[in-house]
């Protein structure tokens, strides 16, 4: 085991996958000479040349869209999209073509792409750099869709992403590539479906996923000093969603709140908590609860930021909420 | 070219014709449903540059008007029928319908109906192809509507960046849905359009078979060549409006009159004529086969075949025989 940051969790996932077939390539901008926004190829256009770490012009739908093209024809790309506000651009090739080609196709065309890119608000970045849209790709059939929270999810997942044969987003975080955790130093895979009991209790179910799993652990250990001993789930794939680890929890807990760093309504938490009502509801002893961003862009100014966006404290009152403590 | 292959060349054009003409009547009797875009009138585009390609080792993708590509590719025309009319047997396993056949047996890489969409899906299959050095080229079709889209710059700078070998083949039919092309693009010769991105291009007469023949071979000795990519215009025309939707109002009668002077198949028929290739008697022949064919075979077969199973609904979306060791789930699930 050794503790590497999310960003060098990612960047030995391509290594290796770039080593271990031929047929993966990695497109984006920057990715190249510039070793990537966040870092995540760095190094990797020296070692594998400029036809396997391709810098991309600024053209997120065509780029993704030949990517897309590629991996009909058995290539395996991996393809950064710098913010996931700018893969609104490529909406058109992810969801009209990559999530529908192997169903119109009648099985017989697929595309086995990976799609990364960082969504979420760092700091000060305000609305044109701060979106997350987990629910817009969550929402799309045809589409899988993970949120690794962590050095070790981010590696594995991105691993297991290029190797399953259906188009693959991977929503990761701004304020998590310096995210420090152990992975094993020997090759290892983390699946793309389930959910994870990260802590365990007995008194609430708080799920989250991505940054707001954290932000989840970190009420979770609050709550424990009031002697409430909350469970926190982190949803990991999105798309499927794990409903099951879900229901077994808040059978168990009988209360539940989700966190989202998206803006509701509409999104993750109603989705989990329409899920809960559909399979537990009687299991439930108070109002589910969401966590979430204000129904506004996202602003530049720092306090405005800060309050447009949930954080630990926010999770922590709303779980006192579900409690009936507040 | 041989008398033997100038005669099927004649034959395939009017197998088009009739198979698309086929179809306008089945779709009358709600044998077909969705949107339907017929071909008739620019079939010596297809059927002349794809004479010259590989088939069945090249990549082929064009958009929604794709029966006959799909079939002069390879693609069983029997099966392109039946998935006309949603069926199990049909190319797509009657998922896609008229406007996404798919045949991935023959490089065809389907139809789409995302107005310039296909640009950067043929980029990306000359990426590929290039990338595992085999000698396959793509070859794209798409209309002059869909060069005002986005995705047609984008891509025809990565494609000429990138040197990729990809063909780009506009049928520039004189409208964008009903919209003509002097109301909505700048630059009406389209060829034009690609100087902006290096690229080599050139135009030529749609109508004429062994025109588009014979440009076409030098356009894809360029590409297969190692020259990087090329976009070739077709000059030519549809007779029917967009889909069946659309009365075609907003062309007048003379215009349409005008370009049936010009149609392919005459044009070529009346060539073969006067090199004593073929006679009248002949030409009467090959339809009473085709018109067998299309009766006995191809609608029977569509028409005989079964629907999709309605518990197969959700086969499809994702790979259905996923590897557990990516898919998961994971082994601490619900602990």
């Amino acid at each position: 085991m050794t503790e590497i940051a999310y960003w060098e969790a990612i960047r030995r996932a391509h290594d290796e996958e770039l080593a271990n077939d031929k047929n993966v390539i990695v497109m984006g901008e920057d990715i190249g000479v510039a070793g990537g926004t966040y870092k995540a190829t760095l190094g990797l256009y020296d070692k594998y040349g400029k036809d396997r770490v391709i810098d991309t012009p600024i053209s997120e739908n065509s780029f993704t869209g030949i990517g897309i093209g590629a991996s009909m024809a058995g290539m395996r790309p991996i393809i950064e999209i710098m913010s996931i506000n700018f893969a609104l651009l490529a909406l058109d090739t992810l969801v009209n073509a990559a999530a529908k080609i192997r169903y119109m196709s009648g099985g017989r065309a697929s595309c086995p792409i990976v799609m990364r890119t960082p969504g979420g608000t760092a700091h000060q970045l305000a609305a044109q750099h701060s979106a997350r849209l987990a629910r817009l790709f969550m929402s799309t059939s045809g589409l899988r869709v993970v949120t690794p929270r962590g050095p070790l999810d981010a590696y594995g997942m991105l691993k297991s992403a290029v190797r399953c044969n259906d188009p693959v987003i991977i929503i990761e975080h701004e304020r998590m590539y310096n995210l420090r955790e152990d992975v094993p130093d020997e090759e290892s895979f983390r699946p793309l479906e389930g959910a994870e009991v990260v802590r365990e209790g007995t008194d609430i179910t708080l799920i989250g996923y991505n940054y707001s799993c954290h932000l989840c652990l970190t009420a979770a250990e609050r709550l424990a000093q009031e002697g409430i001993n909350a469970e926190v789930i982190d949803l990991r794939a999105l798309k499927p969603l794990d409903r099951e680890t879900i229901r077994r929890s808040v059978e168990k807990t009988h209360r539940v709140l989700v966190a989202e760093e998206d803006e509701a309504p509409v999104g993750v938490g109603a989705e989990v908590i329409a899920g809960v009502i559909e399979d537990c509801f009687f299991a439930l002893d108070s109002q589910p609860v969401r966590v979430h961003a204000a129904d506004v862009p996202v602003p530049y100014n720092a306090k405005l930021e800060k309050e447009a966006i949930p954080d630990a404290d926010d999770v922590y009152h709303g779980a006192l909420k579900a409690l009936g403590k507040i | 070219m041989k008398a033997s292959d100038q005669k099927r060349l004649l034959r395939e054009m009017i197998f088009y014709r009739r198979f698309e003409e086929r179809s306008f009547e089945a779709y009358m009797e709600r044998k077909i449903g969705g949107f339907l875009h017929l071909y008739s009138g620019q079939e010596a585009v297809a059927t002349g540059v794809l004479e010259q390609a590989r088939v069945g080792h090249d990549y082929v993708i064009t958009g929604y008007r794709d029966h006959v590509h799909a079939i002069k590719a390879g693609a069983p025309a029997r099966e392109v029928m039946a998935e006309l009319f949603g069926k199990e047997t049909g190319s797509s396993r009657g998922r896609g319908g008229s406007m996404h056949i798919f045949d991935p047996t023959v490089n065809f890489m389907g139809g789409y109906a995302l107005v310039g969409q296909p640009f950067p899906l043929a980029a990306g299959l000359a990426l590929a192809a290039k990338h595992q050095g085999t000698d396959q080229i793509a070859i794209c079709f798409l209309g002059d509507g869909a060069n005002n889209q986005g995705t047609f710059h984008e891509t025809m700078n990565m494609a000429s960046v990138w040197k990729l070998p990809v063909l780009f083949v506009c049928e520039n039919n004189l409208y964008a849905i009903g919209t003509r092309i002097d109301r909505s693009t700048a630059v009406v010769d389209q060829y034009k359009r690609v100087c902006g991105y290096d690229m080599p291009s050139s135009q030529h007469d749609g109508q004429d078979l062994d025109a588009v023949m014979e440009s076409a071979k030098g356009a894809i000795d360029h590409v297969r060549g190692g020259n990087g990519p090329y976009f070739i215009e077709y000059l030519t025309y549809r007779y029917r409006g967009h889909s069946m939707s659309d009365a075609a109002a907003y062309r007048s009668a003379e215009e349409v009159e005008e370009w049936s002077k010009r149609d392919p198949i005459e044009v070529y028929a009346k060539k073969l004529k006067k090199a004593k290739v073929v006679t009248d008697d002949e030409i009467r022949e090959m339809e009473k086969g085709i018109d067998d064919e299309l009766e006995n075979d191809i609608i029977k077969f569509a028409e005989e075949s079964p629907e999709p199973r309605v518990e197969d609904l959700n086969k499809y979306v994702l790979d259905d025989d996923p590897d557990p060791r990516w898919i998961g789930p994971l082994a601490s699930n619900g602990k």
